[in-house]
Order: structure tokens, then sequence, then C-alpha cells
């Protein structure tokens, strides 16, 4: 950068201001009458290294981006107290902005500056902070694009973290942590997208039978193992796209989307069933257990509703436990006037969650 | 406390001393987690427990262990940025000397709830300088000597310091300039590096 020499004589004027310009616009140009560059900052000179500024025309040097169409001298002269936008026409094609203000002899004087190239400029062009007037605000953005790219950078990490336990909450919130299958809230949520859906589709409720009795007689280590084992049972005689959740101590809930076929979902159930009572080894002992279950289809409603249907399909696997257990039911109208008034004044489920609540869950 | 100045003291005790340093530190402290979360806050009462922990795991003072901070924060690859951000305060380490002033307003300007304590640079004679360190914070001297320490390094410059634990929040160090050119230093481009 030049240093201001005290000049002393007639000429002192001039050069202090040409000194006075060099400080405080490091990047300005000044113009002669035929638009020639007489005088450039050192710091605009810096971007053209090996290439002398002093001598070449103004427009020839810079493409004027904005105002549009100002191809002579006498057109840049109109544009003072307006923003120019230039643009190097050699490489690197920097943009700069600019403003020019008219000398009395013709020329001018135009102080240019990056605007929001200078994080690319300092870059390309090595620049260093003796480069910026004092008072340039250049240091300052270009700490505070650093400083607040770490801190951004910080906060996406967190984020990232949150978003990873987030999932693992709700996951968990979804998961019947005895088993893996999804718990209570996990099927009340896919069967809301099942009703929304409008597609056909079937609810089955399965209830265990004497699981309690394994529960009294071989403990809750040999309960859990069965439990277990029912989970992969009812994985494997399903399709990939049914949902299995554990609802309640030894209540599970199986949604067939898509499949309302009362022989396929009559042979599933058997099938079930079937697989249920094959003898569950626990240590030396064999716990058995078998099923009840009830069915009903979605299309068996004018508007299907979640609370209605759960309530059917659980009176309809009363129905099987009262006709002696093991067996499948599919939900008929006439099997809600058979049941009990209470059952059907207060929903099962809730009554019936209830009144297991104390021995199993 | 802001989780940036605890999570320093987590990566200082990690890069400086291995991950299993700092496990055993944290356990001792009783912190319940490992990692500190750079952009949330804790409890200062956190901060001095990691402190203690550290120091009993290094046989190292206090004052020691945070003064290893301040320079591992300026010469440690790992904290390249922290280096970066301080040398934007000037071209010679006079000039960063003189930033250090306005270096608490810098910080917040990046993280707004990242408090520094007060800085105040005197200047006896052209190569005699103090700073004042006005701190809750017992030590961030001790801090600020390290930083000073290796930011001269940084400079190349030759610099004798001393360290004056103060009391009542007021912490003072003395600033001898012996040499500013004394080595060539490290570089430093406004550019930052990609990535």
């Amino acid at each position: 950068m030049n240093e201001i020499q005290p000049v002393k004589g007639p000429e002192a004027g001039l050069h202090t201001l040409e000194a006075i310009l060099d400080r405080f616009c490091p990047m300005h140009l000044v113009l002669n009458e035929s638009g020639h560059v007489i005088q450039a900052g050192p710091t605009l000179q810096k971007l053209r290294p090996g290439e002398e500024l002093v001598g070449q025309r103004v427009l020839e040097l810079f493409e004027v981006r904005r105002p549009h169409a100002i191809t002579t001298m006498k057109a840049l002269l109109t544009c003072a107290g307006t923003k120019l936008h230039l643009r190097f026409r050699g490489a690197p094609r920097t943009d700069l902005k600019g403003t020019l203000e008219p000398l009395p002899d013709g020329g001018a004087v135009v102080d240019l500056g990056f605007g929001i190239s200078i994080i690319e400029a300092v870059r390309d062009y090595a620049l260093v902070s003796s480069d910026f007037a004092a008072t340039d605000l250049a240091m300052e953005l270009l700490y505070l694009v650093e400083a607040k790219s770490a801190a951004m950078e910080a906060s996406r990490k967190l984020n990232l973290r949150l978003q990873d336990a987030m999932i693992a909450a709700k996951e968990q919130a979804y998961t019947d942590g005895l088993t893996g299958l999804g718990n209570r809230r996990a099927m009340e949520h896919v069967l809301g997208r099942l009703l929304e859906r409008g597609q056909p589709f079937a609810l089955m409720q399965i209830d265990l039978d004497f699981f309690k009795a394994v529960n009294d007689t071989l403990g809750h280590a040999a309960g859990d193992h069965v439990l277990g084992e029912v989970a992969r049972i009812l994985t494997l005689q399903t399709r990939e796209e049914d949902t299995i959740a554990r609802i309640g101590g030894d209540e599970f809930v199986i949604l067939f989307d898509g499949l309302t076929e009362e022989k396929a979902l009559e042979r599933t159930a058997q099938r079930i069933i079937d697989a249920l009572e094959v003898p569950i080894p626990f240590g030396d002992e064999l716990c058995r257990i078998s099923a009840s279950c009830g069915t009903v289809l979605s299309g068996e409603y004018k508007a299907p509703a979640a609370e209605r249907m759960l309530e059917d399909a659980d009176i309809a696997l009363y129905a099987s436990k009262n006709a002696g257990r093991a067996q499948h039911r599919f939900f008929r109208k006439e099997m809600r006037r058979d049941a009990a008034p209470s059952r059907v004044a207060e929903p099962a489920r809730s009554g019936k969650q209830r009144r297991r609540s104390d021995q199993q869950l | 406390m802001h989780g940036l100045i605890n999570s320093t003291i987590q990566r200082f005790a990690r890069d400086a001393y291995g991950p299993a340093l700092w496990e055993a530190a944290a356990e001792a402290a009783q912190l319940g987690f490992e990692e500190f979360e750079p952009m949330l806050s804790y409890d200062a009462e956190v901060t001095e427990r990691i402190l203690e922990a550290l120091g009993e795991a290094l046989a190292l003072p206090r004052e020691a262990v945070l003064e290893d901070i301040g320079t591992y924060l300026v010469s440690h690859q790992n904290s390249e940025r922290v280096r970066r951000l301080l040398r934007f305060g000037g071209m010679s380490f006079v000039e960063f000397l003189h930033s250090l002033d306005e270096l608490p307003d810098r910080a917040r300007l990046a993280v707004d709830d990242l408090v520094l304590p007060r800085l105040e640079l005197r200047e006896h004679a052209a190569d005699r300088f103090s700073l004042t360190v006005m701190t809750r914070m017992q030590g961030f001297g001790a801090v600020m000597l390290g930083v000073l320490r290796a930011m001269a390094d940084d400079y190349g410059a030759l610099v004798f310091l001393e360290y004056a634990s103060g009391t009542q929040g007021v912490e003072n160090i003395d600033i001898q300039i012996i040499e500013t050119a004394f080595a060539a230093g490290r570089g430093f481009e406004l550019g930052a590096p990609a990535g």
C-alpha cells in the first residue's frame, strides 16, 4: 500500500489527493475524458497482476452489467450516482460494484468494491487485510461468514443427533418392548391410516387361551417366553404388509391390508391357532396355549370407524371364546344383539383390558 | 455455561490425552454423559466439576489445565477454526492484542448467547502491555495466557508473559514484546480453506 509521503510545494494538494484515494478507496479508478484509466488504486491493480491498468480503456477492462447498454464514456458519465455493476472482461471474471463521480475536466472517479463476491475474491487474489480500507467492513464480513458457518455446522450436527434420538424415541413409542411387535399406539396409527385411505381391509383380534395358566404355574419368565414365541408365529403366518400389534397382556390385533376374502382369512386364523397349539418348550417344561380369534371386515360398514371395528372384533372374539375357545369367528350383526348389554354399552376392549391388566400386563 | 466452552474442554482432553482419559474424567465428574453439546447450555457447576476431574486425572493444578486449554485452542489442528477467527484480529501480534477488547463482541456476533469475559488491553509502552480479564469464571485469565502464548508463536513474535490470578474477578496478564518478527510464524490467508 502506498504511504502518504509528506509533500511540500505547490503540487502538495494534488499528490495528497492521490494518496488519500489510494488509502481510503484502494479500489478506485481515475478516468480521463476519453475513458482511459489514468490512476488505479493499489488493490484494484493487485487484481490484475502483470497487467498495467493505467492507460487501458475502462470499458475494455470491464463489462458494464448494469445499467444496461453502456458502451461509451459519454454514456458512462450519465451513470453518476447510480449503482454500477461491473465485471472484469479477463479472467477471473470477478463481479464488482461501484459508483462514479464526474470530474470537472470531463473525466471521472470510479470507486469499486467486491460486494458479495468478496468471499471468492479473497481466495482468488490472496487478498490480505491491508488491501482493504481500514473502515471497510470486509474483514468483519469475512470473520462473520467463517464464525457463522462454524456455528451453523455445530447446530446442524446437533440437529442430526436430535433427529436420530427422535426417530429412536418414536420407534420406541410404537414398539412393544417385550415382543418387538407394534403396540396399541402403532395399531391405532395404522388403523387410522387404513380408514383414511378407504381401501378394504380386515381386522383380526386374537386372545390367547390358557395363557394365564402358563403364567400362574410356570412364572412370568415362561409367560414372557411364550409371548415372544407367539409374536414369532404371528409374524410367520401373516404377510409382510400386515400389521401385528400386541395391544394388551395376551391380546393381539392383526390388520390385513387389502385382504377381505373370508375363506383366506379363515384359513389364516386356523393356521395361527394350529401353530399356537404346538406346545412351546420352556426349560424342561412345555407350555400349552391356544387362541380365540374374531375378525371384522371394513366392507361391512357404510362408514367404518376404528372404535366400532375394534368393538365388533372383540364381540366376535368372545363369541369364539363362548363357543369353547380355540376357534375363529367373523363378526355378524346378530352377535351384537346377543352380546351382553353391559359389553356393548361400554367399549368392550377397554373394559376387558382393565379386567386383565392386574393379572398380566 | 455455554456448551461451546464445555465441549472445548472435552475436545482438549480427548485430542491431547486420548479418549480413555476423557471418559475417566467424565465419569469421575459424574456427568452422566460423555458428550457435551456445543450448542446447548449447562450449569456452571458442571464445568467446575469436569475441570476438577481433569486436574486430578492429569495431576495438574487447575490453572495449568486452563492454560493448556488456551494453547490447545490456538495450536491444535482440530481447532484451526478458532485460530483463524482470532487471526482476523490483526496483521501483527500487536494488532491482535489491540483487537482483544472487542473479542467478546466478536464472539457474540457469531454465537449470540456466548458470553465471554470482558477484556481490556492497556498499552504502557510500545512493547509493554497488560491485559485485564474481568470475569466470574475464575481462571479465565489462565486460558487467555495460553491463547496469548500460542498466538505469539502463530505470529512469530517473541513475548514474555506473566499472569496474576488476582481476586474478585479481576485477573491480569503482563505482556512484554521482545521481538515481533522472531520466527516465521504460521501463515494466514483470508480465504478459508474449502471444507
